[in-house]
């Protein structure tokens, strides 16, 4: 579903932010990236997102090869992939429920049917009762929630997410990672960048691990001491 | 950037259960909420609205003011007779084959014959000074043939005159269109001018609307960003800003209309009444439907063209980063 054959990323400023990754995430897979502060997650998210460009090596995802995209299909391929962001990315002059609208407005789902959508995603993360609200009077884990249901509200067939708890309590951080997996029971592809070692450990899951830029550890699950492989 | 659109909405997965809005109904959408959100801020959009009305409104009164000049110079046409005055020998039916050989000509109208009696009673009739004509024991006056051009411009340049001139016949030519000739050019001119300062004004709306919309693009930043994050194309972020271009364009040409209206109740009583003293029952002609369905047609075009070249220059140049 998605490959990384020898990809490096180097920034304009020269930091070189990946450095010859290899790996493959198979379709249906649930895999957790994470490394310390400044690793390349987020990086290595974006360049799938096309966010970024790639400096060196090849991206598939879905047999595509993401150097190849031509500009104007960016937009199609990113409606594939729903992506829940470090920084939240939300819309702070639309409510909840138009934040979580957005993706299917774009598309131009009909409104019963994107209402329905909306509603589902929200009562997925709980955020039911607070769709009038604004996201500027919402806590960071209610943003954070409001992000992860624009992202999972047009079912996309891969799911992204850069540090999708870092705000929440450990109580929610569990109930959303839960929420992931049912995903994942429903055949969508994960790849979930996070610092919490813990939590990844306890659910078994494959682990990639990276530290200044390099793959340095692709476990098959989180087997306890994967975090001792890191620095 | 519509033929990938339509690939697109054939590929995601949605529109093969035909759940999909169609592009109409999502353009009403859009139209709809851009038009919401220059209600909410009317304070700066009445700027722009009345800068470009303003643009709008210099070439249109000039056009105005010319197209009325115009038709009452050729309201006036009567005065722009050409007299052909005989030669004292031609007989009427003489006359009458002079007239019939020059009605064949495409740059005369009409040909009217005052045979010398006619004259002669006329001249009594509206002088008052017909027991002096009586007394006289020949009739003084010569036969006259009055031409009224068909285009009083080209007549001018033409070679009518001359050919008058030299027909057998004629005694002299007389014609009093040293005013209509100056007329012409300076409305030739003015014709000029007005099309000239519309291409200029046009370009100032363009600049106009175009900086208004690249300052709203700039402002929305962040969402641009985030509509690209989750998806959407470049048409797809551009078409709000390019329907507030359009509105920003419609209303500048609503608010031209009405200024120019409003000038032209305020000019027609006193101009109608100052050419009725002149004799004349011209009366002050605005731009008419076709002219104003072409100024709202033409602004509005301007603002979304105005939009679009801000939107080509600025939109692509926002990437999520
Ligand atoms: N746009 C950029 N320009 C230059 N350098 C960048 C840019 N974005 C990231 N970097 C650098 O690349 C490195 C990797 O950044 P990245 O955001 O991928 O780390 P991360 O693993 O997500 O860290 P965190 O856990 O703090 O989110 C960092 O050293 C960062 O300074
Ligand atoms: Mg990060």
């Amino acid at each position: 579903m998605i490959k990384f054959d020898n990809v490096s990323k180097r920034y304009p400023g020269g930091h070189q932010a990946l450095d010859q990754v290899n790996f493959e995430l198979n379709a249906g897979e649930m895999a957790f990236l994470t490394g310390r502060s400044g690793a390349g997650k987020s990086t290595l998210l974006k360049l799938i997102m096309l966010m970024e460009k790639a400096s060196q090596g090849q991206i598939f995802v879905n047999g595509k090869n993401l150097g190849r995209m031509p500009a104007d299909r960016i937009p199609f391929y990113r409606r594939r992939i729903g992506v829940v962001f470090q920084d939240h990315q939300l819309l702070f002059d639309r409510n909840v429920f138009e934040n979580v609208a957005l993706p299917l407005q774009i598309e131009g789902y009909p409104r019963h049917e994107a209402d329905r959508r909306v509603r589902a995603a929200l009562d997925k993360v709980g955020l039911l009762k607070k769709e009038k609200m604004m996201p500027i009077t919402l806590s960071g884990g209610e943003q954070q929630r409001i992000g992860i249901a624009r992202a999972v509200v047009n079912r996309p067939q891969i799911l992204l997410a850069d540090e999708p708890t870092g705000n929440l309590d450990p109580e929610l951080a569990a109930e959303i990672m839960q929420l992931f997996e049912q995903f994942n029971q429903v055949g969508v592809s994960l790849l979930i960048a996070s610092h919490d070692l813990s939590l990844i450990t306890r659910l078994r899951h494959r682990v990639l691990t990276l530290d200044k830029g390099r793959l340095i550890r692709d476990a098959d699950s989180g087997v306890p001491g994967a975090a001792g492989q890191e620095h | 950037m519509s033929a990938p659109r339509r690939q697109g909405a054939r590929e995601s997965r949605v529109s093969a259960r035909g759940a999909l809005l169609s592009r109409w109904q999502q353009h009403v959408q859009t139209a709809a909420d851009s038009l919401e959100k220059l209600r909410r801020s009317p304070g700066n959009a009445l700027m722009t609205i009345a800068v470009i009305g303003i643009a709008l409104l210099l070439p249109c009164a000039l056009f105005v003011s010319v197209d009325n000049l115009s038709r009452l110079g050729g309201n006036m046409g009567g005065a722009s007779q050409i007299s052909v005055y005989l030669q004292q020998d031609v007989t009427d039916s003489e006359a009458l084959e002079i007239s019939e050989q020059l009605l064949t000509r495409r740059d005369i109208d009409a040909v009217r014959y005052i045979s010398a009696e006619e004259a002669a009673r006329e001249f009594a009739a509206t002088s008052g000074l017909g027991d002096v004509i009586a007394a006289l024991d020949s009739n003084p006056l010569p036969g006259a043939l009055v031409i009224t051009p068909s285009d009083v411009s080209t007549s001018l340049s033409s070679s009518l005159v001359s050919d008058l001139e030299s027909l057998r016949g004629v005694d002299s030519v007389q014609l009093d269109l040293a005013w209509v000739e100056r007329l012409q050019a300076f409305l030739g001119l003015a014709r000029r001018a007005s099309t000239g300062l519309m291409g200029i004004l046009a370009i100032a709306v363009l600049f106009v609307v175009g900086n208004t919309i690249r300052l709203a693009i700039e402002n929305r930043r962040a969402e641009i960003v985030v509509i690209k994050l989750v998806g959407g194309t470049n048409a797809y972020v551009a078409r709000p800003f390019l329907y507030t271009g359009a509105y920003y364009g419609f209303a500048g040409g609503v608010f031209a209309w009405t200024l120019l209206a409003a000038i032209l109740l305020a000019l027609g009583g006193p101009a109608t009444e100052l050419l009725r003293l002149y004799g004349s029952e011209y009366s002050i002609r605005g731009l008419g439907a076709t002219g104003s369905l072409l100024l709202l047609v033409g602004s509005t075009l301007l603002g979304w063209l105005g939009a679009w070249m801000s939107v080509r220059q600025h939109l692509s140049a926002i990437e999520p980063r």
